[in-house]
């Protein structure tokens, strides 16, 4: 799922840089080829696409609307949106959307704090700047299970270390209620992904002229309104193309939750929901069901953002 | 000329991806190949029998090992995407005892041949059977067994306690630096084979047949004080709502506990690691609820079974008779120390060796277990509906378990009529 909604945000941006365009210009020879060029580069990757993306897409709907369950093949047939109705009356389902959205908004807005000033910091950094931000990116290059093990592990009352800092009570189990729970997933999530909240942001602030920074300053302006006047807004197109990114990432939260209390405590998320359904019950109707909600919500979060907050990834382009 | 290449890089991408796919299937002339998919087991009995099964089989089959996770949910996993996909790779099958009724109805289990049936189930556990059948057929053959015993530490108690209360008794007595009882409590499988051995213990079951709920009231409530009980006592191991079987065992090790439920591993693995605590280790039957009813110990182990997919069935069940011979399931219990299916085995001087002092405590605790409901097709939905209700133990109040009671029954009957989320 997550391969569908990046396209989905380069279409939707694309077809209102062609409006904007349109008019009189003149394609010349050369621009024509180069478009050509670029169709054949794109091909097979959007053929690939159609294969994996769209056909288990489609897939997924065809069984929500059906009983099946591959325990019971002899009950096989169609309900309609019965499932759909199974799902959104359960309390369970409402329980953990509310899960999810938490974790993702509180991760997300940690995230975004952190990652902008670890890029501010980047930016100005004066030496080792190859090496810093190859630091940074350590976390973000650690395979997500294996974080969430060791955040797990380092948690764990008994094999763990926190529980012998001080300030923390030897016997405290992490996993053992729902908020704390919750503050160790969160925090697994943040430490993951803040890097790449960060470099998004680098590469939006490196766009911004230093021209304007020493045109404010000469007008007296400080630093702490250098930023909110200058970085800010003109790092607005970067800054929502990272959130929207991290939002949809965060949405379908699964392996940090799985691992450490497998959706125990109140912290089921919507993926896990869905996992259970599918994998453990083998309820295919019903889990396709969850799936399909999923794949539409993020649709509505990427919509939100793009349409919304206008979210548009070649505005800078505009603007050159 | 650029161009040329970047298609060319493209289409030789695309081509290995193809490739990569469709590697399988390589035919051996002679000897049919049959893929054992289960997880490795770490001290290599069952290969070590499967190999020796190949040598005797006169060029019939051999077996070849395809390893699945070693936790049983992420091996149950990988066995359903393939089955569900009809793959034609696996041909016997490792299954947990309680898959049985799943995979029998989901239509993945061949049937099994009367000739098999006859020599396979020869002086095995009825229990153990119990859990092979589904339908009052046998569809799986049971290979080892395991269960659960109560662990002390002699050196703190001159005795084992028979009930469950006289354990909590004894342990918040000696308090909790030394009294600990480390039990499996997160919302997993082990809090399901927790609850069902309790519910069991005290004299009903959850299901009276596969679509049928029993949970008789007094006695199940009787159960779920229990489990209230220990959670809040302050002898509970203090992440019991995250506990499971490697908890415990390191809890016990760790030398503040007297008492442990749990499966024999741990008497080797303390024997290694822990070896002033090993020496003081004992085992005792399962605790029972009610003084005047024995317990009915959990049960679990493992069960093969031929695909439907597997186009070696005749070859399949013929390795599975030799699997299950007499001296292979003693060679498996030696090396692995995983107890043989065949009740007339625990008189072989080898088991002793295996169980020094308790081999006839595990035949006594195998033959009097009562299996989870594994005999219903939809038993995950019941293990999770079960997980829900009772998860987290601690909330489970001791005095009134009424309200718990309740939402256990709820959930168990939606479970059975498998309706809505779970």
């Amino acid at each position: 799922m997550s391969t569908a909604a990046p396209p989905q945000v380069g279409e939707a941006a694309g077809r209102k840089g062609q409006r904007k365009r349109g008019g009189p210009t003149q394609t010349t020879d050369r621009t024509k080829a180069e478009r050509k060029l670029a169709l054949m580069l794109c091909g097979p990757a959007v053929i690939a696409m159609l294969l994996v993306t769209v056909y288990p897409i489609l897939y997924a709907v065809v069984l929500s609307v059906q009983t099946v369950d591959l325990r019971f093949p002899e009950e096989r047939g169609f309900v309609g949106l019965d499932n759909y109705a199974a799902v959104l009356s359960s309390p369970l389902w409402w329980q953990d959307l509310f899960n999810t959205t938490f974790v993702t908004v509180i991760s997300v807005a940690i995230e975004l704090i952190l990652g902008m000033a670890l890029a501010l910091v980047m930016h100005r950094a004066l030496f080792g700047r190859g090496l810093i931000r190859t630091s940074v990116l350590i976390p973000y290059g650690i395979v997500t299970v294996v974080a969430a093990f060791a955040w797990f592990f380092a948690f764990d009352p008994s094999s763990g270390f926190v529980n012998n800092l001080p300030f923390i009570p030897e016997d405290k189990a992490w996993f053992g209620n729902r908020w704390d729970a919750f503050t160790v997933i969160i925090l697994t999530e943040v430490w993951k992904t803040t890097p790449f909240m960060a470099l998004l942001l680098l590469a939006g602030l490196a766009t911004i002229d230093e021209g304007l920074y020493e045109a404010a300053k000469v007008d007296g302006a400080n630093a702490v309104q250098r930023f909110f006047k200058i970085t800010l807004p003109l790092l607005k197109p970067a800054l929502l193309v990272a959130l929207l990114f991290r939002t949809l990432d965060a949405f379908r939260v699964f392996d940090s939750i799985f691992i450490m209390t497998r959706g125990s405590q109140d912290t089921e998320s919507v993926s896990i929901l869905g996992y259970n359904q599918l994998i453990s019950r083998l309820n295919l109707g019903l889990g396709s069901a969850v799936s399909v909600l999923i794949f539409l919500l993020v649709l509505v979060i990427a919509f939100v953002f793009v349409r919304g907050l206008g979210t548009a990834v070649p505005s800078q382009g505009d603007k050159k | 000329m650029r161009r040329g290449m970047a298609i060319a890089i493209a289409l030789a991408a695309l081509a290995f991806g193809l490739v990569a796919c469709g590697d399988d299937d390589e035919s051996a002339g002679g000897a049919a190949t049959l893929n054992w998919f289960i997880f490795n087991e770490p001290s290599g009995g069952p290969q070590k029998v499967a190999q020796r099964c190949s040598e005797q089989s006169n060029g019939a089959y051999t077996i070849n090992f395809e390893y699945l996770p070693s936790q049983a949910d992420a091996q149950r996993e990988q066995l359903v995407r393939r089955l569900g996909a009809e793959d034609s790779s696996l041909d016997l099958l490792g299954l947990d005892v309680v898959w049985t009724g799943e995979f029998a109805n989901a239509g993945w289990l061949a049937p099994i041949p009367a000739s098999t049936e006859q020599a396979v189930t020869e002086n095995v556990f009825e229990p153990v059977l119990d859990t092979a059948r589904f339908e009052d057929e046998l569809v799986v053959v049971p290979i080892w067994s395991n269960t659960q015993l109560l662990w002390y530490r002699k050196d703190r108690v001159p005795r084992a306690p028979e009930t469950w209360d006289e354990m909590i008794d004894i342990g918040e007595r000696l308090g909790p630096d030394t009294g600990r009882i480390q039990i499996q409590g997160n919302r997993y499988e082990g809090l399901v084979v927790w609850a069902n051995a309790l519910i069991e213990s005290a004299g009903t079951s959850i299901l009276s047949a596969p679509k049928e709920i029993l949970l008789e009231e007094p006695p199940t409530e009787e159960a779920l004080g229990i489990m209230g009980r220990l959670s809040n006592s302050p002898v509970a191991p203090p992440g019991i709502t995250t506990s499971n079987e490697d908890s415990a065992r390191l809890g016990f090790e760790a030398g503040n506990s007297t008492f442990q439920i749990n499966y024999p591993f741990v008497y080797p693995s303390a024997k290694e690691n822990a070896p002033d605590v090993f020496k003081q280790m004992a085992a005792a039957r399962y605790p029972a609820v009610d003084p005047d009813k024995p317990s009915k110990p959990p049960i679990g182990g493992i069960n093969i079974g031929v695909s439907s997919f597997s186009d070696h069935k005749e070859e399949a069940f013929e390795a599975i008779e030799c699997l299950v011979k007499p001296e292979n399931q003693l060679e498996i219990a030696e090396l692995g120390g995983l107890p043989p299916v065949r009740s007339d085995l625990y008189d072989r001087p080898e088991i002793e060796k295996v169980y020094p002092g308790f081999a006839e405590l595990i035949r006594e605790s195998i033959q009097n277990a009562g299996p989870r409901p594994s005999q219903s097709p939809a038993y995950q939905d019941l293990s999770l509906a079960i997980q829900r209700a009772l998860h987290p133990t601690t909330k489970i109040d001791p005095q009134s378990p009424e309200e718990t009671y309740e939402g256990l029954r709820d959930n168990v009957e939606k479970a059975i009529k498998r309706e809505g989320l779970l």
